[in-house]
């Protein structure tokens, strides 16, 4: 155990840290939790006492090793059957950036769970063992990571200890990795060789592989650029709440509380609202610390105006010029998340940004074999961890954008009108 | 093109903004849980700075075990008055004297777990369809497979293996009559995000979280204080050590660190190169592996 830590830290420097999220997918045979202790291990992210406690229930069941899966698998069912159940989240700080992890479980039937953990992130790291190179699970989560558009994905391809460090089994993989991701979508794609029990390129250089030029997976994590993955050209303020005080100090104020989803707004700029189509200008962006010059994603503000319309929740502020669809006929990529499949002609909640409306289910058009990415014609019932197209006919018209476009205005969730329950995760095309 | 970057801290606060305001769209009648600990008051102010200029659209309720810090108490009372909120309190004794509860036995008796028992019963009395919890993810390992919005059955339970998935920023807080939903703005952040917060807004806390002299008894290696909850065993007896808390709730299960942390630098400091995790400090939690969980389970906060 690290006794001390002498350094200081610089206090002005953490308020001025960034932030990133991101995914890892593996089974635990891939030596995932590993990969994560070693992060949060080497980051100073554990703790004396979490480690006595894993210390403990290790011996006591008689592993010869600290398991430092022990350490994400929370609830007493994960721990008792030696699985994860559910996403897992983790911090985890530098002096550079603060991380967040989604840890999501491997199993085939778990693909909800890492649907859930991507659709946040910014980054999957997608862990293959070297001794079996690119396989089934890695085209699955490669697959997901694609379909739910993040950005970078880093292929750490772990044990290499075990293949005695050797060039040519990296490279054989990495071009294995290549050939199948030209079928995907993922504009950033790295490859490290580590071996994550020794360390090896995880936070320091490895000296066995004097022939890796590229960076170590920290400091990756900590430098690859993520402020332009998001949207600041297609302006769009999903209303969420009004807030009108009636006090006599604000008696007149009336503002829309948001967070803003794309683009950029100032005072002074033309705005529409959605769906009245009524025009008018931003007047003033409010915050308790002051009005703002102005506002971008991810921040949560309020908006008033300088003529009064009639806006509620679930209306959108967007820029006369770039407006989004406008449509009760939706075609989406539907995950599937509940073990009561989707009903074809089924009526279902909807939610798409502030916004909530029902819809049915008007055509099934094909399922995904996500192994093999096939579509599959003939077989559409889409059940637990199905990924397949659907067409939707909603209530009232949804302004949306292609999820492509916007992770947030292009993704909506279905309800169970009966139970309650979200049962699916839909990104529109 | 110009970018556009917010640090970690302004990203975490619009998350919780946005939290906030999605529960007062969502629910009839929600209600922020304060106890006057860190947590509590770094969500008030972000409940002050979801619906500025108006006032935040929802009672406090604290679910007083009546085993509190004096210190605690006054501030909680203080900060209620400057704000002009309407705090409810509901107090364990009266579920206790209504038959409702009773205290454990033993040394140091916990009404950690009461306070479940007190807390259903308000959150019935009042019709509360959503409570705000100041939890966080980083807190304990059960606590990291917490959603935002936290379903709870017309029991008050909560089934972890059953939770409804949270994707992208859309929050499902439909529920049928009786049900209620557990709502935790500040999952993603740590303690660590949760001082620099303190310190970046500079936000009164009670005194307990800063260095000061005090009567303790170490027990099972922690830092007990010095109270009428107490009875000392055998060879046990009080000492006077130079401690602070770094985290405020019963005063028989909240163990002091030894610290001369006397502002707010120092305490993030301390943080920074702290061996042991806050809870660390709780004997509530270290009563089996599986303790946070299955007072979870049953509505515990």
């Amino acid at each position: 155990m690290n006794t001390e830590i002498e350094e200081k830290i610089d206090s002005q420097k953490y308020l001025e840290m960034d932030l990133l999220r991101f995914t890892t997918a593996g089974s635990v045979d891939d030596g995932k939790s590993t990969l994560i202790g070693r992060l949060l291990y080497d980051s100073k992210a554990i703790f004396e006492d979490q480690m006595d406690a894993i210390e403990e229930v290790s011996n006591r069941k008689g592993k010869g090793y600290v398991d430092l899966s022990l350490l994400t698998d929370g609830l007493r069912a994960e721990r008792e059957q030696g699985i994860t159940i559910d996403v897992a989240y983790r911090y985890f700080a530098t002096p550079k950036r603060k991380f967040i992890i989604s840890d999501t479980p491997g199993h085939i039937q778990y693909t909800r769970n890492m649907v859930t953990g991507a659709s946040t992130a910014n980054l999957a790291i997608i862990l293959v063992d070297a001794r079996k190179g690119v396989i089934e699970q890695t085209c699955r989560h490669s697959f997901i990571a694609s379909l739910l558009q993040i950005k970078h994905v880093i292929v750490c391809i772990n044990k290499m200890d075990l293949v005695n460090f050797k060039q040519e089994v990296f490279e054989k993989i990495q071009q294995d990795y290549k050939d199948f991701a030209s079928k995907l979508s993922i504009p950033d794609i790295r490859f490290i060789p580590i071996s994550a029990l020794m360390g090896d390129n995880v936070v320091d250089r490895s000296e066995n592989m004097a022939w890796y030029e590229g960076s170590t997976l920290l400091h990756t994590l900590e430098n690859v650029n993520i402020s332009s993955d998001q949207n600041f050209v297609d302006a769009r303020f999903p209303v969420q709440y009004v807030i009108r005080p009636q006090s006599d100090e604000f008696h007149d104020f009336r503002g829309y509380a948001g967070r803003v989803e794309g683009g950029v707004f100032k005072p002074g700029d033309e705005v529409v609202a959605l769906p009245s189509g009524f025009s008018s200008k931003i007047k003033t962006i409010e915050t308790i610390d002051g009005q703002l010059a102005e506002a971008y994603p991810p921040m949560s503000v309020t908006i008033t105006l300088e003529t009064e319309i009639d806006i509620s929740r679930g209306d959108m502020l967007v820029k006369a010029n770039n407006q989004p669809q406008n449509s009760q006929d939706v075609e989406l990529m539907i995950c599937w998340l509940n073990e009561k499949q989707l009903v074809p002609n089924g009526k279902y909640v909807i939610r798409h940004t502030t916004k909530e409306a029902r819809c049915i289910i008007k055509d099934v058009r094909y399922k995904m074999n996500i192994n093999t990415l096939h579509r599959v014609e003939d077989d559409t019932t889409i059940g637990l961890n199905d990924i397949g197209r659907i067409l939707i006919r909603t209530t009232s018209p949804l302004f949306y954008d292609s999820y492509n476009k916007n992770r947030f205005t292009g993704s909506v969730i279905l309800i169970d009108e009966f139970t309650n329950e979200t049962v699916g995760a839909g990104m529109i095309i | 093109m110009q970018s556009y970057n917010l640090t970690h801290l302004k990203q975490l606060e619009a998350e919780a903004i946005f939290i906030m305001r999605e529960v007062a769209a969502q629910f009839e009648k929600p209600v922020l849980l304060f106890s006057g600990g860190k947590d509590s008051i770094v969500m008030v102010r972000l409940a002050q700075k979801a619906f500025a200029p108006a006032k935040f659209p929802f009672p406090l309720m604290h679910i007083d075990t009546g085993h509190n810090f004096v210190e605690a108490i006054e501030f909680r009372d203080d900060m209620v008055a400057k704000l002009g909120a309407n705090l409810i309190v509901r107090y364990v004794q009266d579920s206790i004297d209504k038959g409702r509860a009773q205290d454990e036995k033993g040394p140091n008796p916990s009404r950690n777990g009461l306070q479940t028992i007190t807390l259903l019963d308000a959150i019935e009395e009042f019709k509360f369809d959503a409570a705000f919890g100041g939890g966080r993810r980083d807190e304990e390992k059960a606590r990291a497979k917490e959603r935002f919005f936290s379903h709870r059955d017309e029991f008050g339970q909560w089934d972890p293996k059953n939770q409804r998935p949270e994707l992208w920023n859309l929050f499902n807080g439909r529920k049928n009559p009786g049900e209620h939903f557990r709502v935790f703005p500040l999952s993603n952040w740590t303690e660590m995000d949760v001082w620099q917060y303190i310190a970046s807004e500079k936000l009164d806390i009670p005194n307990l979280y800063f260095t000061h002299k005090r009567e303790i008894v170490v027990r099972d290696g922690a830092l007990l204080a010095k109270s009428d909850f107490i009875t000392l065993l055998n060879d046990e007896k009080y000492e006077e050590r130079i401690v602070r808390f770094r985290t405020v709730g019963d005063m028989t299960c909240t163990g002091a660190v030894e610290s001369t942390a006397d502002n707010l630098d120092d305490i993030i400091q301390e943080v920074a190169s702290a061996r042991q995790t806050e809870r660390g400090t709780r004997a509530d939690d270290k009563r089996s592996e599986a303790a946070m969980e299955d007072r979870k389970k049953q509505g515990y906060f």
